[in-house]
């Protein structure tokens, strides 16, 4: 009786660890569909997209995920296939240099611009 | 003075807009990735449409000469229109046609192939859009260049014309 009650724990332990991976691997599955773009679809993610390429892209990831693929190897993957435009986060590269640092230029430059309003005023 | 500087950088600043958005209206809304270096053929294993038994990539494309990897489906109607120009490249000695039937009945895949006629010397099934995937394909008909190294040098997304079959012609001289 004794061993029995060992063996329904022990089951019970396997089975919701195995519940918990599943869960966590849906998470990521989700998270990394929705950040990537449905290449044939009008302005929908992968993860909106119920076209073939949304799903063939799906099974895709699903694959990789249980081959044990990390997300940045399954975007990787992905921006070997098809670019960087099937990916809705850019990457840092001599592409995107104005995209990532034009916000900053323009806070820069905005900044310097209320500072010296702010002198002119003050000195005044 | 000031006012005129002001009023002169904002027709500019507009008229820079402009230009922008009126050069985007003629763009294409189909994006294509550019192959800027030359790709290998993915390594995979598929079934044979005709005998079902699983092939890889080194026997299918096994020998040293150009292969035209062609994408197709029976429910796709561009594929048609594209088949005659795919029946007469089959013709040219030099290359071979490999075809990917993707997401498709395979029975309504043979009635396609008898009535329309072959044009390949191998097709595979790609049931899942999967194997389409690992080649960067979006969709059907997609036609891909490789050359005898076993590497992607061409991709035409969309049915190929007389223009495109000319371009083919000119890379495997």
């Amino acid at each position: 009786m004794k061993i029995l009650k060992i063996f329904m724990i022990i089951f019970l332990f396997i089975g919701f660890s195995q519940l918990k991976s599943d869960e966590k691997s849906n998470e990521l599955k989700s998270k990394i569909l929705k950040n990537i773009r449905c290449l044939i679809c009008q302005g929908q993610s992968v993860y909106d997209s119920e076209s073939d390429f949304a799903s063939s892209i799906k099974l895709i990831v699903d694959k990789k995920i249980n081959e044990g693929f990390q997300e940045y190897q399954i975007y990787d993957f992905l921006r070997e296939k098809y670019g960087d435009w099937i990916i809705y986060d850019p990457q840092l590269n001599k592409n995107t240099y104005i995209l990532w640092l034009l916000p900053l230029l323009l806070f820069l430059v905005g900044g310097a611009i209320i500072h010296k309003i702010i002198r002119k005023k003050n000195e005044k | 003075m000031k006012n005129k500087f002001i009023l002169l950088t904002l027709i500019l600043f507009i008229g820079f807009c402009f230009i922008v958005f009126y050069k985007g209206l003629n763009n294409s809304n189909t994006y294509i990735p550019k192959i800027s270096n030359k790709k290998s053929i993915p390594i995979f294993e598929a079934k044979d449409f005709n005998s079902n038994a699983y092939l890889n990539s080194e026997k299918i494309f096994e020998e040293d000469i150009f292969y035209i990897v062609n994408i197709w489906a029976s429910w796709c109607v561009p594929c048609r229109t594209e088949h005659p120009l795919l029946m007469r490249l089959s013709k040219n000695q030099s290359i071979k046609l490999i075809g990917i039937n993707y997401r498709d009945n395979l029975n309504n895949a043979k009635d396609f192939i008898n009535e329309f006629g072959n044009p390949y010397s191998q097709i595979i099934i790609d049931n899942d859009g999967a194997l389409s995937v690992e080649f960067g394909a979006y969709g059907v008909p997609e036609t891909f260049i490789v050359d005898k190294h076993k590497k992607i040098i061409k991709k035409f997304v969309g049915p190929i014309n007389q223009e495109i079959v000319n371009k083919i012609k000119l890379i495997i001289k």
